[in-house]
């Protein structure tokens, strides 16, 4: 496995320098960093023009000139790498290593939300195959994939963004929206669970009501402008996906995993006053991964209590449920912290931002102040990524679980007289997610192509702006630079893509039998 | 609860006879043909999408070959007529007068997509964007169909040292994302014209067809039609055109459809990074990009372009999926009730 691994490295490496060669070459050739300089009439603009073209080493002839530049990356085995300078002077790798972690924010969060809601679409629209869900979801996924980025982005701004912001001016919510999200609701719970006629005017009838009602009953109380969760709430959220997770991974007749999920949200609510405390001072990041690190150990302590034997799925389910717990807690603290924050200068009750990763003028030093701001800025270009990006896994996942269904396993699954949740969650499920997988890793690239617009979109200082300085200032370097990580990123991809599939399925083998 | 259903997965079980009854006797591509036929979106859309291109096309004219058709839009994309103020809001000049609601206005009027705050009519030119997106469209498609085709077809039939050296080449391709080569190339080469564009945008996204079309010819070149060829002493080059070929066209027709929504998209995004097309010419990317900032004054300039993007990128894409249906060997048509109930008594009869 280890030699598999070494050698899939290496040839990591060389595609990495076949591909960098090519584009290197390319740009040189397409485009000349001294145009500007040769047109232009200013007296000193000869001695400029020299000393461009010793810095960049331009009388260098570019096949050649790209192993100077090769040079400058081997010194990453001395510690030092050294990218070369942008076109004003300053190391590329200070200015790439500022937006990395910035693009990786924006990329890593849709990019699993896009899995989550993609993968669960998906298959519940299998499911259904050719009910009007699967209609509806088969259209909405080709519509989502002919939406050009920049243009969905736009609309977001103006319809999410701005519209929002007006409406937390008072909080109201019109009766009208009131009764539209609740037909909405309705009609999405009543296409998912599905039944008979009665059933299914019964779920519309609950779904439809509970929106409303619960709608009505924020907007009353002013929810929007003072959010908050608070014990009681979460104790009934927690409840509520405790269930639920439990009757998805066990079924509810394990009696074990439905008693430890519901313990574990028991004792999340209990220790909510306490936990507080941890959360008020400025935690850091530390505290709150040690938090995690302390839930999940509750949360299989909890489960190795309930149960003797087959502890995996009950063990499974109790985790969950206990991070959902834990996301819940950050949520609410989140949602504490709205009111101070939409209060400060810098946000002027307009908190939904449009532009730019971050809030310079927000004070410093208040951890959750930088939080909610972070994670505001997050919203509009995760929701315009995932609506890109969501709607090839609805298709493929789709596609993949059709397949799967038609097996001969499944069959005899459901000939052992397995129930139907079985089959379909520890059968179907497990196997759909293989070929899925490899598919996810590899749409990487896409994800990366969708960041660069996204960002520019949003005025986001990250990869894509980085790029886009560099094609528009011919700036060599600094594309190099940009190239180099996207590149590693695909490249990383596709070799983490073939060890899963080894991992998940073991009919592949990676390494030939000796 | 009813999450989990078994209902649909008995009544799957009887699919079979009724599929084979209807397919009988007909060729591959009288099969093919037919069930694309039933296909009801991709069916709309080829609909559709021929009409949009009859209308961009004849709205303002073309010449090839120097036959000439002069267009029947009265404006070019150069005219500068005065903004029309009456019957619009004051401050608004230049509002859209196309009115779909039957009566007096009903009708294009005089600037039915609105004029921009120079006053150029914005029909015409969303007209030549329409027709520069669609041309990009088709150009990409074929070219980087014919060299995913190819390279795909050569790599997998000979194998070997072609097939490594092949596909080294395409690992390099595919691990740029295609914006960024097609950036860096559009930058420089956009301004050349839009033809030149496409070419340069098609040479970078034929990657991950060549892979499919390379899959597809490993498995078919071992199957016994193709010794057959050999013995009867077919060349080489008669093997790959005439026998595998053909046998591979539905996995090339469904992505090259694929490709080209995809091209559409990439064309306008590299456009609206102002990498693509250049403003004395027009493209759909350009106009949502030069006039985004006017969303809130004059909203029809934004929505215009994006809406023909998505209508063409949807119908391609639904031309696609009707195509993967019909190509599928082991596509079966969902059976509607009146069906069942006649092969149900077919089967009583029996």
């Amino acid at each position: 496995m280890l030699a598999y691994i070494g050698r899939r490295i290496a040839v990591m490496f060389v595609i990495l320098f076949g591909s960098s060669f090519l584009i290197y070459n390319a740009a040189a050739y397409a485009g000349d960093p001294t145009e500007g300089l040769r047109g232009s009439t200013n007296p000193q603009a000869h001695q400029k023009l020299i000393v461009l073209t010793r810095e960049l080493h331009l009388n260098v002839p570019p096949p050649a000139r790209f192993f100077i530049w090769l040079k400058g990356i081997a010194k990453v085995f001395t510690g030092h790498i050294d990218l070369g300078l942008t076109r004003d002077h300053s190391p590329v790798s200070t200015a790439i290593g500022n937006a990395i972690p910035i693009t990786i924010r924006l990329i890593l969060l849709s990019f699993i939300l896009a899995i989550l809601f993609g993968i669960g679409l998906g298959i519940v629209s299998a499911l259904r195959q050719y009910s009007r869900f699967d209609y509806a979801m088969t259209f909405f996924a080709f519509l989502m994939y002919s939406l050009p980025i920049f243009w969905v982005a736009v609309l977001l701004k103006a319809y999410l963004a701005i519209s929002f912001n007006n409406f937390l001016l008072n909080g109201k919510i019109a009766p009208l929206w009131i009764l539209s999200a609740a037909i909405v609701s309705g009609f999405f719970w009543a296409a998912v669970i599905s039944g008979t006629r009665k059933r299914v005017f019964a779920i519309f009838g609950v779904a439809g009501g509970s929106t409303a009602v619960l709608l009505t009953l924020l907007s009353v109380t002013k929810w929007f402008t003072h959010p908050g969760l608070g014990p009681i709430t979460m104790l009934i959220f927690g409840l509520g996906f405790g269930v639920g997770i439990t009757y998805l991974s066990t079924g509810i007749s394990n009696k074990a995993a439905l008693r430890s999920s519901i313990t574990v949200v028991l004792i999340g609510s209990l220790f909510y006053f306490p936990v507080q405390y941890f959360l008020k001072k400025d935690p850091g990041i530390l505290t709150i991964l040690v938090m995690l690190v302390l839930t999940i150990a509750i949360a299989v302590g909890v489960a190795y209590i309930f149960t003797k034997i087959d502890r995996r799925p009950v063990i499974r389910t109790s985790v969950l449920t206990s991070v959902f717990v834990g996301i819940l807690f950050i949520i609410d603290k989140l949602m504490k912290t709205w009111v101070p924050y939409i209060n400060t200068d810098a946000i002027h009750q307009r908190p939904i931002p449009t532009i730019s990763q971050s809030n310079d003028l927000l004070p410093s030093g208040n951890f959750w102040f930088t939080a909610l701001d972070t994670v505001l800025h997050l919203l509009l270009p995760t929701i315009a990524l995932i609506l890109i990006t969501m709607a090839g896994y609805i298709r493929y996942s789709r596609g993949t679980m059709l397949e799967v269904m038609n097996q001969d396993y499944i069959r005899t699954a459901r000939a052992k007289g397995l129930s139907e949740r079985t089959v379909i969650m520890r059968h179907a499920f497990r196997n759909t997610l293989i070929p899925i997988t490899t598919i996810l890793v590899v749409d990487f690239a896409g994800i990366m192509g969708g960041a660069i617009i996204t960002e520019s979109v949003f005025g986001w200082r990250g990869m894509g702006t980085q790029f886009n300085l560099a094609v528009h200032n011919q700036d060599l370097n600094l594309l190099m630079g940009v190239f180099l990580f996207t590149a590693s990123l695909v490249i990383m991809a596709n070799l983490v893509a073939d060890l899963l599939y080894s991992a998940l399925d073991p009919r592949i083998r990676v390494v030939g039998k000796k | 609860m009813a999450i989990f259903s078994r209902k649909k997965a008995v009544e799957e079980l009887s699919d079979g006879d009724i599929f084979n009854k209807e397919t009988e006797g007909l060729s591959q591509g009288q099969i093919v043909l037919k069930r694309f036929f039933r296909h009801r979106g991709a069916m709309i859309s080829l609909i559709v999408l021929f009409s949009l291109v009859v209308f961009v096309f004849s709205a303002l004219g073309f010449k090839i070959f120097g036959i000439g058709y002069g267009g029947w839009w009265k404006y070019k994309i150069t005219d500068l007529p005065a903004l029309r103020t009456d019957g619009c809001p004051i401050e608004l000049p230049g509002c859209p007068t196309l009115n779909l609601i039957p009566g007096k206005h009903f009708g294009l009027g005089d600037h039915p997509f609105g004029q921009d705050d120079l006053g150029r009519d914005y029909f015409s030119l969303v007209m030549r964007g329409a027709e520069r997106s669609l041309e990009v469209m088709v150009v990409i498609g074929l070219v980087a169909g014919a060299l995913g085709i190819i390279v795909g077809a050569l790599a997998g039939f000979y194998r070997g040292v072609v097939d490594a050296t092949l596909m080294r080449l395409v690992d390099f391709i595919i691990t740029v994302p295609v914006i960024v080569l097609g950036s860096v190339l559009g930058y420089h080469f956009g301004s050349k014209g839009v033809l030149f564009l496409a070419l340069f945008l098609g040479l970078v996204s034929w990657g991950g067809l060549s892979r499919l079309v390379r899959g597809d010819f490993l498995t078919l070149r071992e199957r016994e039609f193709v010794d057959a060829a050999r013995v009867a002493g077919a060349s080489n080059r008669r093997i790959i055109f005439k026998h595998i070929l053909p046998n591979a066209i539905g996995v090339i027709i469904v992505n090259v459809t694929l490709l080209m929504s995809g091209a559409i998209l990439l064309e306008a995004a590299l456009s609206y990074l102002g990498f693509g097309v250049v403003p004395p010419d027009v493209s759909l990317g350009l106009l949502i990009s030069q006039y985004q900032d006017s969303f809130t004054t004059r909203p029809w300039l934004f929505w215009w372009p994006g809406l023909i993007i998505i209508i063409v990128a949807l119908s391609v894409n639904f031309i696609g999926d009707g195509l993967r249906d019909a190509f599928d060997p082991r596509q079966r048509r969902r059976l509607s009730r009146k069906d069942r109930a006649a092969e149900r008594k077919s089967s009583e009869s029996k």
